[in-house]
């Protein structure tokens, strides 16, 4: 399969791997299963003022979907949660040039997006 | 990890480059200044030449797998070796009975050929083979019915390379004077095959996994007790009407050539590819969470397939592009389908997913074993270090407890 450049770009050079440590201003989103071919983790790091100061992710997946996960760990940094919250997966796909057969890794990070805000939201209720 | 030459080629089970003995010989069979002649010209010199060439090339074949020159029947592959045999004996002996036995992790040319007889009318069985990929006998024998006519069973997998002991399945099936047919299209050349011992009573081989053309194959077709078949391609009478068409000479001339360089390097080449191999796997087994799939023991020497577990395969073989090797998943298809064989096994689906079969051969070198495990190792420990799975592993959670949300 022919991947774009920038899914090949993210996959050898992933943005923002890693772990952000449990704490109540951080909102952790795990979505898809192993039996499916991706799972993906989405950590945001909210500041008081309400925007998305870091953002972390690993992803169990093709090109595509650690290539997606690494992009939306760029795009919701600096964003309000609202905001965080508009990136849906057209533009992911969009952005990426992602095949037909590789929609569904942009609607994985979306729901990791998704995810992500709804369990920080639990923790700050 | 200096001076290989890259990509390299580990895919060998996919198919052999050509011996460049048998590209020579090839040549000579093509032109006006070489023997281009119609075997099948009986009035002049131009055809008796090819012919000669094509009825030393039966014996060079025959030779290999002890055989009588006169049970060769030339065809375009394994796969339509596959087809005559099947299709040709069970429409032959349908008189006799309607049911098949075969098994699950047979190549899809015996696969899709029973699927057809199915369609047919004719009644298939398909033996689950244990978790090494051998099969049990006594599940073959309980499978066994009074209107079984035929039996066949893959002497080597093409995915996972264990050897299946045709010896004593064709003395069962030889007892019960049940048809025993085996697809040896990736055992030709690797194991040794004496049809002078074996109660095999039809065999496939295939030119391209033997260092030979591609587009060219033989069926075995044995003569006592004389095996009949209905020939599935009509026309001028050619193979003893088994099978029409006119003989292709360099095709034929090469597998010719191919099957006799096997006999005489078979057995220190095994040598050399299974020290290979097994520098190969230790080199790799070294890592945690890394699964051999199919018995080590029955196996072909330059056969290594194994999974490696919290690896999503498509991202590895996006990883291993320095590599041609072949991956248990389909993905790059768009189908989402884990391999029928390893399913077959037992194997889960993540398992199954991030399979890689190392297939080596002829022209493998060490220099290219060393960098392709250093290579898999940086992959591998890359993706792990990416893999949300692999965390969850090493902060011992169970993967299998979990409650994925699938989507
Ligand atoms: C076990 C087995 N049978 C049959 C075939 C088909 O052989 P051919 O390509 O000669 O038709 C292959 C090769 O892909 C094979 O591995």
């Amino acid at each position: 399969m022919a991947y774009s450049e920038k899914v090949l770009d993210h996959y050898e050079n992933p943005r923002n791997v890693g772990v952000i440590d449990e704490d109540n201003n951080v909102g952790t989103g795990m979505v898809g299963a192993p039996a499916c071919g991706d799972v993906m983790k989405l950590q945001i790091k909210v500041s008081d003022n309400g925007i998305i100061e870091d953002a972390k992710f690993k992803t169990y997946g093709c090109g595509s979907a650690i290539a997606s996960s690494s992009l939306v760990t760029e795009w919701v940094k600096g964003k309000t949660l609202d905001e965080a919250a508009e990136i849906k997966n057209t533009h992911i796909a969009e952005e990426l040039a992602l095949p037909p057969v590789k929609i569904h890794c942009s609607v994985l990070a979306e729901d990791a997006i998704a995810a992500a805000i709804t369990n920080y939201k639990e923790k700050n209720q | 990890m200096s001076n290989v030459k890259l990509p390299i080629y580990l895919d060998y089970s996919a198919t052999t480059p050509m011996d460049e003995r048998v590209a020579e010989k090839m040549c000579e069979y093509l032109t006006i200044e070489g023997q281009f002649g119609n075997p099948a010209s009986r009035s002049h010199e131009f055809g008796w030449k090819a012919e000669a060439a094509v009825e030393l090339a039966r014996k060079q074949v025959a030779d290999l797998i002890n055989a009588d020159p006169r049970e060769i029947i030339w065809t375009s592959g394994a796969t339509e070796s596959n087809n005559l045999a099947i299709k040709g004996a069970a429409h032959f002996y349908k008189k006799k009975g309607n049911h098949l036995i075969t098994v699950k992790t047979e190549h899809k040319a015996v696969l899709d050929t029973t699927r057809q007889l199915e369609r047919e009318g004719f009644e298939v069985t398909y033996l689950e083979p244990e978790d090494t990929g051998l099969i049990d006998l006594e599940k073959l024998k309980a499978a066994i019915r009074d209107d079984t006519i035929l039996i066949s069973v893959m002497h080597v997998n093409n995915e996972i390379g264990v050897i299946q002991d045709i010896a004593t399945i064709g003395e069962l099936c030889r007892e019960k004077g049940i048809i025993f047919h085996v697809d040896a299209a990736q055992s030709a050349g690797k194991v040794k095959i004496d049809l002078s011992e074996l109660k095999v009573d039809l065999m496939s081989f295939s030119g391209h996994k033997v260092y030979g053309p591609k587009g060219i194959g033989v069926l075995y077709v044995q003569r006592k007790p004389r095996i009949r078949l209905e020939a599935q391609m009509h026309g001028g009478g050619h193979e003893r009407g088994l099978r029409s068409g006119t003989l292709a000479t360099h095709q034929i001339v090469g597998m010719g050539e191919a099957c006799r360089i096997a006999k005489e390097e078979m057995a220190t080449e095994n040598e050399r590819i299974r020290m290979l191999r097994d520098r190969l796997y230790n080199g790799l087994n070294d890592m945690e969470e890394v699964y051999l799939n199919g018995d080590m023991e029955q196996r072909i020497a330059g056969n290594l397939n194994i999974s490696f577990n919290f690896v999503e395969g498509e991202s590895l073989i996006m990883a291993l592009r320095d590599l041609a090797v072949s991956s248990g998943s389909a993905c790059t298809s768009a189908s989402l389908e884990p391999s029928y064989v390893l399913r077959a096994l037992g194997r889960n689906d993540e398992l199954a997913h991030s399979s890689i079969r190392f297939s080596l051969g002829r022209y493998t070198t060490i220099e290219e074993v060393d960098y392709t495990i250093e290579l898999v190792k940086k992959a591998v420990t890359k993706l792990r270090e990416l893999s949300p799975l692999w965390d969850m592993y090493k902060a011992g959670v169970d993967i299998n407890s979990v409650e994925w949300v699938a989507h």
